[in-house]
């Protein structure tokens, strides 16, 4: 953290700017104040829930990068749903779309999942592939069906929809913050994937099937189903994220800039980041998407200070994280050679000294 | 036998003490090997073997004491420092890289023929002349994952035959082979000591260490136990200055009733991996209350045999018959529900999950089914009670159920698998190399509950290429040779000189 701090005040200096007032513009645009926290809350709920959903996916052994095309499939269907049944109750309609959302996400990522089982094919390529295709539908639709009936009238053709129901917009959760109902599903579903993965029978599969497909097959495991299904949580939890997206937004709407990041913010990416940032925990991802977004936030703030560009507070971002997670995994390295070492040490004296247990165990029960 | 005078020291470790946080690995240990000689070093898991050998190949260094070679103190950094100083180590797991063949395998790491394109060609050549010279059988050009753990073992000696080492380390060569491949990797290791080169040889086989060594040295608890000459001593006062206690080391076999077939094999066909036929029209049968041994050269299609009755591999032709049911179209899973259970060959492959606790892997087979699992959920009450019983019950020493799996010995990870396996009361166990790498006190536990398995009515189907523990487990023995059944002798008439010819592919 400190390593990369002092890189990227460097890359001020050159730049001409002061370090100083620069992080401190960062610092205050992230957390300085209630309306710069819930911003930067609000930046890093779908980085949770992505990042809680790439945890799910890469325990099972699978690295799931199509987090974007989730996203945007999730977003879509939920968008449809909500075109299509506008005067549903909001307490209806709400988890309505939070459940059409999961299912596009599931869909799109549970396909990538069946191509690797059942097809041999590379996940890093279906679902990056996935992904084209999913921001290539998402504009199609957008040009077409699907855009605002008021655009067409007026000629100027942008590619949103319509402002869709008010039923369907997510509640502003008291405070007086722009903080709405997104950031508790968030923080709720993170927790529902650590639940998945440590507390029930299917997460012990997944995670088995992840760290080791062949004893996990001899134990009577499915391995190529656990991956589908791996797939299709973790597409959920970005189609959830989709529906932050649209239904959480100023404009209440599904939009797309025609290029290749559409609406997500490149939330499908900057999830998997925060995800390993959170050492690939779904609890730890918590803290780690609301530092993620912080410094996304705080980095607007900075720009506005001292006048530099965004790209370098997006390369400080990445600077700080290589740092972080290369530091941990040095860690995780050396407590797990401290471990064996240990076990090792305590495995020799008890074989002289204390009456083995062995020879206990052979008179018959 | 071998030459003795001191100006013939190759290897001189004096006073050797290695401390890890909280434990003394090594101990003022001195050790030494003569030009021409086997020096065996004895001790079970844990004793400072492999610690002391980490220090000579330059992986650790001692806090105390001095290494010489040919009366030269030297300092050894690293590997590198060792190989070039002409010492070669064969480790237990083998540092191989399966995708690549095995003249790319010996190649690797060498000073590279200086071209682009390395030309494999004189490697494949010279592999072929060494191949003739120490009996080592090996395809210059077959793939290591193509291999089976005997043959990726002649790979390692090839590779120090290879690199012409003087002094050759042993890390429980013969872990993995069958006794002929043990005679033969003796003649192989003689060979290489009348050339002048020094071994050292690491292992808790008694009577190899008998058969090979000129000198052994036991070493307990990191220091050194015992200084004696396979002349001077017997398998039993090893074993006893091993562990410091009595051991029995034949199991007892009690008598028991076989009763109705548990397992019938008719007419299997199965491929290996390399689509060619691994098990060629095999015939079976194993009843309940009988152990049937299964004995041969490794890679002989034991392998593919015991995952086509896990329903791991596909079944060309034939009937799997298990409790009298069908299973060649049945999944691993399903199987398990026949009340089947398997100890697989490779445990830190297929049989535990290194990564998961101690208890997340002994409800590996259960964690769906009550009382683990209720509506999904797992009940961590009920994991924690079963699994402190199954640890204790199978003595898996364990400091917690939390602890994770890899960072316990080879032994009591086998115990671990094996109190899994054996905690559902199967009706049909399939054991593929139960003691393989366990130390003595844990095979001879395994062993007693083997004969417990066998005396409770369970038909125990035991594929080991140990022939002292299928002699002394088995109530039948078929001998496996490129596929085949080469023949089926009974307990009693079993010795290791028959089965050894039938192992070797001839008939009687």
């Amino acid at each position: 953290m400190l390593a990369a701090a002092l890189i990227g005040a460097v890359m001020l200096l050159i730049l001409g700017a002061n370090p100083l007032t620069g992080y401190a513009a960062l610092v205050d645009g992230a957390f300085g104040g209630t309306k710069n926290l819930a911003n930067s809350a609000l930046k890093a709920m779908p980085l949770l829930l992505v990042g809680a959903g790439i945890t799910v996916a890469f325990r099972t052994g699978v690295i799931n990068i199509g987090g974007e095309g989730q996203i945007i499939v999730g977003a879509i269907f939920s968008t449809l749903l909500v075109l299509a049944v506008p005067d549903v109750p909001r307490f209806l309609l709400v988890p309505l779309a939070f459940l059409f959302g999961a299912l596009g996400g599931a869909v799109w990522g549970g396909m990538a999942g069946a191509l690797k089982s059942y097809a041999g094919v590379n996940e890093i390529l279906s679902t990056i592939m996935l992904n084209i295709i999913a921001v290539q539908i998402l504009n199609l639709l957008l040009r077409g069906p699907l855009m605002d009936p008021g655009e067409i009238e007026r000629g100027s053709r942008i590619p949103h929809t319509e402002r869709l129901s008010g039923n369907a917009d997510l509640p502003i959760l008291p405070g007086g913050t722009r903080l709405h109902l997104g950031v508790v599903v968030a923080v709720l579903m993170a927790v529902a994937c650590y639940v998945l993965l440590f507390r029930t029978t299917q997460g012990l599969r997944l995670r088995a099937s992840g760290h080791n497909p062949f004893a996990s097959l001899y134990a009577g495991m499915s391995v190529k189903r656990n991956v589908v299904l791996a797939f299709m949580y973790s597409g959920a939890m970005c189609g959830m994220a989709g529906v932050t997206l649209v239904f959480g937004s100023e404009g209440h709407r599904l939009a797309t800039d025609g290029g290749a990041t559409t609406f997500t913010g490149a939330a499908g990416f900057n999830g998997i980041v925060a995800a390993l940032f959170g050492g690939l925990h779904p609890l730890w991802t918590i803290p780690a998407s609301f530092l993620f977004g912080a410094l996304l936030v705080g980095a607007n703030a900075m720009q506005r200070a001292v006048q530099v560009p965004a790209a370098l507070i997006l390369a400080l971002n990445g600077l700080v994280v290589v740092f972080v997670v290369g530091s941990m995994q040095a860690r995780a390295r050396l407590g797990r050679t401290a471990a064996r070492l240990r076990a090792e040490a305590r495995e020799s004296p008890a074989d002289t000294e204390a009456p083995d247990p062995d020879a206990a165990a052979e008179a018959p029960p | 036998m071998a030459p003795t005078t001191a100006g013939d020291l190759l290897l001189e470790m004096e006073g050797i003490t290695k401390r890890f946080p909280g434990v003394v690995a090594n101990e003022a240990v001195d050790f030494d090997v003569r030009r021409g000689e086997v020096h065996t070093l004895l001790g079970e898991n844990g004793a400072g073997k492999s610690t002391l050998m980490k220090i000579l190949y330059g992986l650790y260094h001692a806090d105390e004491g001095e290494v010489r070679l040919s009366g030269k103190p030297v300092t050894i950094n690293s590997p590198s420092d060792a190989i070039d100083r002409g010492i070669g180590m064969i480790h237990q797991h083998f540092m191989l890289v399966p995708t690549l063949t095995v003249a790319e395998n010996v190649a690797l790491g060498l000073p590279p023929i200086r071209r682009i394109r390395q030309d494999l060609g004189p490697v494949r050549e010279r592999i072929s002349e060494l191949s003739d010279a120490y009996g080592l059988q090996v395809d210059p050009d077959a793939y290591i994952w193509q291999l089976a753990v005997g043959e990726r073992q002649r790979v390692e000696i090839m590779k120090a035959i290879y690199r012409d080492v003087s002094l050759l380390i042993l890390d429980e060569p013969t872990s993995v082979l069958t006794p002929a491949e043990v005679d033969d990797l003796f003649v192989t290791l003689r060979q290489m000591t009348d050339g002048g080169r020094g071994l050292v040889f690491i292992s808790h086989k008694l009577h190899e260490v008998m058969a090979l060594s000129d000198r052994i040295t036991v070493l307990r608890g990191g220091r050194v136990t015992g200084r004696t000459m396979p002349s001077e001593t017997s398998r039993e006062q090893l074993a006893h200055m091993m562990v410091g206690r009595e051991v029995q080391l034949a199991p007892t076999r009690l008598e028991s009733k076989a009763a109705e077939a548990r397992l019938k094999v008719k007419d299997l066909n199965v491929l290996g991996d390399r689509g060619t036929p691994a098990v060629t029209d095999f015939d079976l049968e194993v009843r309940s209350g009988e152990v049937v041994g299964i004995a041969g050269v490794s890679g002989n299609g034991q392998r593919e045999l015991a995952e086509a009755l896990a329903g791991l591999r596909p079944v060309v032709s034939g009937e799997v018959v298990m409790n009298g049911v069908e299973t060649t179209d049945r999944t691993p899973k399903e199987i398990r529900r026949l009340g089947v259970s398997y100890i697989p060959e490779e445990r830190m492959r297929d049989g535990a999950i290194g990564e998961f606790s101690v208890a997340e892997n002994l409800i590996l087979t259960d964690h769906d089914r009550p009382p683990i699992s209720r509506r999904g959920l797992l009940d961590f009450k009920q994991i924690e009670d079963g699994c402190s019983d199954l640890v204790r019950r199978f003595t898996v020493k364990t400091p917690t159920l939390d602890t994770p799996t890899a960072n316990l010995s080879g032994g009591n990870i086998q115990k671990l698998v094996i109190a899994r396996e054996l905690s559902g009361e199967p009706e049909l166990l399939i054991a593929s190399q139960p003691t393989r790498g366990v130390d003595i006190g844990a095979a001879e536990y395994i062993h007693t509950v083997l004969m417990d398995q066998r005396a409770g009515g369970t038909a125990i189907l035991l594929i080991s290429e140990d022939l002292d523990e299928v002699i002394g487990l088995s109530d039948r023995i078929a001998v496996m040779f490129e596929g085949r059944i080469m023949g089926t002798l009974d307990q009693e008439e079993a010795t290791v000189q028959r089965l050894g010819l039938l192992m070797a592919g001839v008939s009687e």
